[in-house]
């Protein structure tokens, strides 16, 4: 039998046991789900953006438009409607359906509000009033238009030039970036586990004996991160692609062509990433007999992959482009979390992503050598908790 | 099947671990169609000996041969290998379990459904097939382990205790399975310590003490020069009586029985004599010693 063949023959066990399980079904269930709220959450905070509800009543039923085009020109959404009733609009701000009553002329406004009045509104209103009084002293001087003044004085604004073009899709494309940053954490944290717990579970229930009697173990390891990777990448490929096709359905995300590039860049990172934790994972988990020691021997390694993901977030969401935000995304043991994050807010430079992903791929082949030779040392070895060196001395 | 029937051969093995002596030069051969017993007190070296054989184990010095050559990994993957300490995923069924140790071991898909759906058949495990193995009762995945040691068709067995924990009909069954592989020409190499089973189903025995093979042959050669049991059965008898009879040694007493151990060329007619006199004599049986007695007379009884 080729090596070909007895890899796949591990690899095809890994895919069918795990694909079969509850587990797998229910976590990608629940993964899915979680992006869902995610991209809901979001959409609720972009697309339906607060809107402060203004009744008018009296004579400040004329102010509606004028309120309405200064409020938008402050970044303000109102919605205005017609109260007959003052009293009857009292209770509504008690009641929380409406955030402001307006009553009185238009040159001295009266506005009730539950607790405190929105800053913007107070200006626009302000505004509205003194263009009143304004528009009410210039009538009184002789052969002056006061709206040809007004709409001159409108007309008078600074002008500003902008250094850099403002980014409109930025939102966007952090929350792309988040979210490929936490699906490659869970992603290589869970399969990275699972690694060694598969090696635990070969070496505690000692089937391994009976497969390396026909199997080498590098063609054991090779099969078991083969098919357990194989796994991670469909369920990332699934919840991704899910993620990606939601989020521009429902308009969260107006730019699919950088969505679905996105998630391709986590696609590679978490091949490049799996591959480089994979054997280390493996590798330890060969250190221990018993399921109960897998956790502690793990420590160091999810460690790193949890400082990873901390560090992805903080840096992404406040400093992307600083170098030493540059520096960490190109080492490997942050590269596979950090990298697609600044790829996703398109702040990588494309050498930047060359060096990392030459230093990932050569510190994977002197990983795989090393957790090979402990994986091949220790996995006969039942007992007590081996260290690396007893590991690395041949049995 | 090979038309020229191999044998294997274990030369010499020896494995320390640390100051621990497992094995100290253990050589013999397993003939084509031999059933081949390994008897041994516990950590005389047994396991490690079969662990070498299957390339679990590198042995510090000795080889093992298989047909007149060093075993490679394509021999060992023709092997069947049943652990000491057993080993199945448990959260895998019984027939895809069955089925992908056949694959491993090379058989095709087919193929080795096959052969997954007739050990389960003939092991009597037809009604566990899609059952997880961790859901088995310990005689039922005993079962499972033994159909995984044989689902390939297997050219030699190496099975590490292989009755233990097996129901009196399951012995029955792998006693036959065992036989019938044997007339095929498969060596067959098993330990057990249930010797009365050894005696009855093997050709030769090997006796391991203290990393070494004590004794070797079919079970007549190592009765030559162990003299004979006599068996007497004189109900009166007094504790004691045949004590300071010239070339016997008291076995043991049991219910007015008295088994005796008559030294090679020893006369037993002093012992009938000194019998009738404790009173009368009901039973004056011959019968070679077993295997159980000649393997206290090589180890000791401590072990």
């Amino acid at each position: 039998m080729s090596p070909v063949r007895a890899v796949w023959l591990v690899a095809r066990r890994e895919l069918r046991t795990r694909l079969r399980t509850r587990s797998f079904l229910i976590g990608t269930a629940v993964s899915i789900a979680v992006l869902i709220g995610f991209v809901l959450m979001q959409s609720t905070l972009f697309g339906g953006e607060r809107v402060t509800r203004v009744g008018l009543s009296g004579q400040a039923t004329g102010i509606a438009r004028a309120l309405a085009e200064e409020a938008a020109s402050r970044g303000l959404d109102v919605e205005v409607s017609t109260v007959r009733d003052p009293a009857s609009g009292e209770s509504s701000i008690v009641d929380g359906d409406l955030d402001a009553l307006v009553t009185g002329a238009p040159a001295s406004l009266h506005v009730v509000v539950d607790e405190s009045l929105d800053e913007n509104l107070r200006r626009a209103l302000n505004t509205l009033v003194q263009r009143e009084v304004l528009r009410a002293q210039l009538a009184s001087v002789e052969d002056l238009d006061p709206d040809e003044v007004l709409s001159t004085v409108a007309d008078a604004t600074v002008d500003v030039r902008a250094l850099r073009a403002p980014d409109p899709t930025h939102d966007q494309r952090l929350a792309m970036a988040l979210v490929i940053v936490a699906l490659l954490y869970l992603s290589l944290l869970l399969y990275g586990t699972m690694v060694a717990q598969g090696v635990v579970e070969e070496k505690s229930s000692r089937v391994v004996e009976i497969l390396l009697a026909t199997v080498r173990p590098w063609e054991l390891l090779a099969g078991k991160v083969l098919g357990l990777g194989l796994v991670g990448l469909a369920q990332l490929v699934v919840v991704g692609g899910a993620g990606t096709v939601l989020a521009v359905v429902t308009g969260v995300l107006t730019i699919p062509s950088a969505a679905v590039g996105t998630l391709l860049w986590g696609l590679l990172w978490y091949l490049l990433g799996y591959l480089f934790y994979a054997t280390v994972f493996a590798a330890a988990g060969s250190l221990v007999s018993r399921q109960e020691e897998t956790q502690s021997v793990l420590l160091p390694i999810t460690s790193v992959l949890v400082l990873a993901f901390v560090l992805s977030f903080g840096l992404l969401t406040r400093a992307p482009n600083t170098t030493a935000t540059a520096v960490l995304s190109v080492l490997p043991p942050f590269a596979p979390i950090l990298m697609p994050g600044r790829i996703a807010l398109s702040v990588s430079t494309t050498w930047q992503v060359v060096v990392a992903i030459l230093l990932m791929l050569g510190s994977t082949a002197v990983l795989t050598w090393l957790s090979g030779r402990i994986y091949t040392g220790a996995v006969l070895r039942t007992g007590p908790r081996l260290n690396f060196r007893q590991a690395l001395r041949r049995p | 099947m090979e038309t020229t029937r191999p044998a294997l051969e274990v030369d010499g093995i020896a494995k320390r671990y640390g100051d621990v002596v497992a094995c100290d030069g253990v050589g013999f051969t397993v003939g084509p169609g031999e059933l081949f017993g390994f008897v041994g007190g516990n950590g005389a070296g047994k396991t490690t000996t079969m662990r070498v054989v299957l390339g679990v184990v590198e042995p510090d010095a000795g080889a093992v041969r298989w047909a007149g050559a060093p075993v490679d990994r394509a021999a060992r993957r023709r092997f069947g290998y049943l652990p000491e300490e057993r080993g199945l995923y448990p959260r895998m069924r019984v027939l895809d379990h069955l089925v992908y140790l056949a694959e491993l071991h090379g058989f095709t898909t087919n193929d080795a459904h096959r052969d997954a759906e007739r050990w389960i058949t003939r092991l009597g495990l037809r009604g566990y097939r899609e059952t997880e193995v961790q859901r088995l009762s310990l005689g039922n995945q005993q079962r499972v382990q033994l159909a995984a040691a044989l689902v390939h068709d297997p050219v030699l067995l190496v099975l590490d205790e292989p009755f233990s924990g097996l129901d009196p009909q399951a012995v029955d069954v792998l006693s036959e399975v065992l036989r019938e592989r044997a007339a095929a020409g498969v060596p067959v190499l098993f330990s057990s310590h249930q010797l009365d089973l050894v005696e009855r189903l093997c050709d030769r025995v090997g006796i391991i003490r203290a990393g070494r093979l004590a004794a070797c042959g079919t079970v007549a050669e190592l009765r030559a020069g162990s003299g004979s049991t006599l068996v007497v059965d004189a109900p009166a008898a007094r504790p004691g009586w045949a004590d300071g009879l010239p070339g016997v040694t008291v076995l043991g007493v049991r219910g007015g029985r008295t088994r005796l151990r008559l030294a090679d060329g020893a006369d037993d007619q002093p012992v009938l004599a000194a019998a009738l006199a404790t009173g009368p004599v009901r039973g004056f049986t011959h019968q070679d010693p077993t295997l159980a007695e000649l393997y206290r007379d090589v180890v000791g009884t401590t072990s």
